[in-house]
């Protein structure tokens, strides 16, 4: 499938590459500024990786993110991968149209509405139940989770639909429940896609600053909170080591990552040619 | 070879006190308000290998998979061996099923994918073992049990997938389009192959297919298929020498028909007049319809004799004409020969003599074509 | 697991049941919530809104609707405003991002497959990195002694800093940098479904490849582009983060109104009559979105 590019589209796709991470490699390159000043250059220097490490406020704050969002991660992936096999599996029911529509909504929905509804819902259940007990941590990754489920329900729903029914239905027939169907045959071949939901849903709480503004409260601020009141005084260039770091990690991983399939994917090449060959 | 068998095997289809060992019984499958599968009772003896032919649409696969429990009947019941399973959910049916695209479980072994099914009975792990290895080893895949389903060529696959259906020793098992996907060399030797296994194994077949030579060669008898109905039920040569209709004389093999007027109706002979033939057929059986009826008379190209010269013998069951094309296929050849009435008929003959030896039929040729009386057949839809 | 059954319930119901009811109280019941705020009145205490219902005798139940916070926002030219150019901000955005994202990927899907992936997670790559960090950085390129301003004048083109932070060019950017991805994967996965045979009947008939791509291509993958048009549109409509930052203090956009009524004003229900408005707004367009995935998903009818 190699019908050659035209020169236009290559030129722009250099040209929107480069507007994507220009950006980013500023931040790098001055991540390393001796002066504090994000503009001039004052030589190269490593102090404010030193005083990122010693900002205690900073790493707290990543930590906080950290364990929300892999809590939100776990959970909504659990939620998605669900709604995910009942949208793409179970066919007509009643009030699919409603589900089908509450769990892609959230792709779309602006935060404001949807980190401001939260809020009031969390403060009216408090008014009638008394729980959850002013916000915090538990009304965060309940947040995170309603709207990151969406995007792991897309995830999941379009794999289950290019994943072959005769599958499923074989496993049926050689005597295996639905529920056996789903862990022994289901899930492990969609597994790739469930754990590109994890990360997703990790990556979309992790960074989150709109909702979760909404709903938090005294002593869980995050570490996008935190970033965005020090943007608003004028950064201090440890927030572009801090930011440094997680493009490197980002992208060592996911080079890694990479590598990897890659590995797989020339030995599985290998395998098919050999049998092919061989054709007994 | 099924078609050696007939004789030895027994027909029990034709034994009033036989007890069919599936019953389909009044089975509809409607999806809104198109019928896929329209009021269908058959029964299926045990041992058979019983084959559904028919075109796209003709609604054997739904057929299939409603035997199989994928697909709940509008209305009707399906019982096997005595027992009504209409209800049952597919993975509580003694039936199992070899699909189309094989459907190996890509992420296990051979080893695995065969054992799937006696691990869910929660058979011993012991005898899993052995009854996985017997199996293997009857469909001559024992060396490859640790490969994976990539790994695999098309008809090794195929043999895993007939294994893993059979380790359980179903009552039933059913096989959807089995040799589509192969190439025609290793469809034939597959053929006979699956024979053996069904013999060996003494397991009840019923086998989906769309290729009428597939099913001439498996079947021990054919249900022929058409929009949702079972238009006709026998064994290969019944429904080849004495297709009960148009449809049926139609869509297995090559056939010539000619639609005419029943001009003579006795017990043991009929003749019909054919203004399309220009001639009269003389068909050396019965036929009941009305006197002076409208039918159609199936002529099969194998079953006409060309010759130069004009045959002996009265004026029924002949006709002259132009040779118009001739197909040399190495076996055979096919003659398109144009008749007065403008008609073409399909004549083959077999290539007895080598190119160049004798004096060969050519294009533009005017040549006799006869058959014998019992040839013809008369079918009145 | 029987004992249900007894009941009429199976397993699948009870799967069905599991998002369903999350999501029937974490997402829908919150909107009726929001809907109920903004009918009642401010009041100076926690939660600052009066209650909807309150008992006036033991047997009768006074019902305080009030249109109020609509009203206001109908008359107050700052709302409507702000509504209007959410969405013409939102709309040029979206279109910018449309032209920078089909030639990106257009060009990705008709690279070489083993460069394909790579380049898809080139384009993810930024997008999993602080979306705050990344808009800020933007900041020091654009504001006056930011990267850009400094390099031109250091060559001597500008004698003046050109002002790019704080206008609406500076939000168009920001917008666009943000969504970008959101647009070029729904787009990539759009056209790599092409049949390329298309396109070389199309010049076998003599079709030139301009004409072509605007009467096979465009068409062919119209259920991308207006995926990646809504994924862009519909939040960028209530953003808040990039007014708030690149945009001056004069930027009108919505999604910045409802954060400052609620934080600022500590005024609830004005806030939520904002929200339930920008709703309506968008309903058309989330209905869109969602039709067109309906289509394009597939797995049971």
């Amino acid at each position: 499938m190699n019908a050659g590019r035209p020169r236009f589209v290559t030129a722009m796709m250099g040209a929107g590459f480069l507007f994507l991470y220009l950006p980013i490699l500023l931040m790098i390159v001055f991540s390393f500024n001796e002066s504090r000043l994000v503009t001039v250059w004052g030589g190269f220097s490593t102090k404010w990786y030193g005083e990122l490490f010693r900002n205690e406020q900073v790493l707290g704050a990543a930590w906080l993110s950290f364990k929300i969002a892999a809590m939100n991660a776990t959970g909504a992936t659990i939620l998605g991968t669900i709604a995910g096999l009942v949208l793409a599996r179970f066919g007509h029911f009643r009030g699919r149209p409603l589900l089908t529509g509450l769990a892609t909504a959230p792709l779309v929905m602006p935060e404001v509405i949807t980190g401001l509804s939260l809020l009031l819902l969390f403060v009216a259940m408090e008014q009638l139940i008394g729980w959850p007990a002013g916000r915090g941590i538990t009304t965060i990754t309940i947040a995170h989770m309603t709207f990151s489920m969406a995007y792991v329900t897309v995830v999941v729903q379009s794999r289950l639909a290019t994943l072959d029914e005769s599958l499923e239905e074989a496993a049926m027939d050689l005597g295996a429940r639905p529920a056996k169907v789903f862990f022994l045959i289901t899930m492990p071949i969609i597994l790739p896609a469930i754990a590109a939901g994890w990360l997703l849903a990790f990556t979309l709480s992790w960074d989150d600053l709109v909702i979760t503004s909404f709903v938090t409260g005294p002593g869980s601020s995050t570490l996008p909170i935190v970033i965005f009141s020090k943007v608003r005084l004028g950064v201090s260039p440890d927030i572009n080591a801090l930011a440094t770091i997680l493009v490197l990690m980002v992208a060592i991983g996911t080079a890694g990552f990479g590598f990897y399939m890659q590995r797989q994917q020339k030995r599985r090449d290998l395998d098919v040619q050999r049998a092919i060959a061989a054709n007994e | 070879m099924a078609n050696a068998r007939p004789e030895q095997r027994s027909e029990p289809w034709k034994d009033p006190g036989a007890q069919p060992y599936v019953r389909l019984d009044k089975l509809t499958k409607k999806f809104g308000d198109f019928v896929a599968v329209d009021d269908v009772s058959l029964n299926i003896y045990r041992n058979e290998i019983f084959c559904l032919l028919g075109g796209s649409g003709s609604g054997k696969t739904t057929l299939l998979r409603m035997m199989a429990g994928f697909e709940t009947p509008t209305e009707g019941t399906i019982s096997i061996d005595g027992v009504d399973v209409t209800a049952t959910p597919p993975y509580e049916r003694p039936i199992n099923m070899m699909f189309q695209s094989y459907a190996l479980f890509p992420h296990m072994s051979v080893q695995k994918n065969v054992a799937f099914g006696l691990k869910q009975d929660r058979v011993s792990k012991g005898e899993i073992d052995d009854r996985v290895a017997e199996i293997l080893k009857l469909v001559r895949m024992e060396q490859l049990a640790k490969r994976m389903p990539h790994q695999l060529s098309g008809g090794q696959r195929q043999r895993v997938a007939l294994a893993r259906a059979l380790v359980k020793r179903p009552k039933l098992l059913l096989l959807d389009e089995p040799l589509a996907a192969l190439d025609r060399k290793l469809r034939e030797h597959t053929q006979f192959e699956l024979l053996n296994i069904q013999e060996t194994l003494g397991v009840t077949f019923v086998v989906v297919t769309h290729d009428q030579e597939e099913a001439m060669t498996l079947a021990t008898r054919i249900g022929v298929m058409n929009h949702g109905e079972i238009v006709q039920i026998g064994t290969a040569s019944d429904i080849y020498e004495y297709p009960g209709s148009r449809f049926v004389a139609d869509f297995i093999g090559s056939v010539n028909m000619f639609e005419g007027r029943l001009i003579e109706d006795e017990p043991d002979y009929v003749r019909v007049a054919s203004d399309e033939l220009g001639g009269t057929f003389h068909v050396s059986h019965g036929v009941s319809a009305a006197p002076d009826a409208i039918v159609w008379v199936a002529l099969r190209p194998e079953k006409i004799l060309l010759s130069r010269d004009r045959p002996d013998g009265g004026g029924d069951n002949r006709v002259d004409g132009v040779v118009s094309e001739v197909a040399y296929r190495g076996d055979q050849s096919v003659y398109l020969v144009r008749l007065a009435s403008g008609r073409q008929m399909r004549v083959t003959q077999p290539n007895m003599l080598r190119q160049g030896a004798g004096d060969r039929i050519r294009w533009d040729d005017k040549v006799w074509l006869s058959w014998d009386s019992s040839s013809p057949v008369v079918v009145t839809q | 697991m029987t004992l249900l059954r007894k009941r009429g319930y199976s397993g699948r119901t009870l799967v069905t049941a599991v998002p369903y009811l999350w999501l029937l109280l974490f997402f829908l019941v919150p909107f009726l919530i929001v809907l109920k705020i903004s009918v009642s009145e401010i009041r100076l205490a926690m939660p600052p809104y009066e209650p909807l219902v309150t008992w006036i005798s033991t047997q009768v139940v006074g019902l305080r609707i009030n249109f109020e916070n609509y009203a206001f926002l109908f008359e107050d030219s700052l709302y409507w405003k702000s509504f209007l150019n959410s969405i013409r901000t939102a709309g040029i955005s979206t279109l910018i991002c449309l032209l920078i994202g089909y030639p990106m990927a257009y060009g990705i899907a008709r690279s070489k497959p083993a460069w394909r992936n790579l380049l898809l997670l080139l384009v993810m790559l930024p997008f999993w990195t602080s979306f705050l960090l990344r808009v800020y950085a933007w900041i020091g390129i654009l504001k006056n002694n930011g990267v850009i301003n400094n390099l031109l004048m250091a060559l001597g083109i500008i004698d003046e800093p050109i002002v790019m932070l704080q206008t609406n060019f500076a939000m168009y950017i920001g917008i666009v940098y943000s969504y970008l991805p959101f647009m070029v994967l729904p787009l990539y996965t759009s056209i790599e479904k092409l049949d390329l045979s298309l396109l070389e009947a199309a010049a076998d008939l003599g079709c030139r490849p301009v004409k072509a791509f605007f009467r096979i291509t465009v068409p062919l993958t119209k259920s991308g582009i207006i995926a990646g048009c809504m994924l862009v549109f519909i939040p960028a409509v209530g953003e808040f983060v990039i007014p708030a930052l690149l945009g001056g203090p004069d930027a009108l956009m919505i999604g910045r109104v409802l954060w400052e009524e609620f934080f600022n004003n500590r005024d609830w229900p004005v806030a939520s009559a904002v929200a339930i408005v920008m709703l309506f707004v968008l309903v058309i367009p989330i209905m869109i979105y969602q039709r067109s995935q309906g289509q394009q998903i597939g797995g049971h009818p």
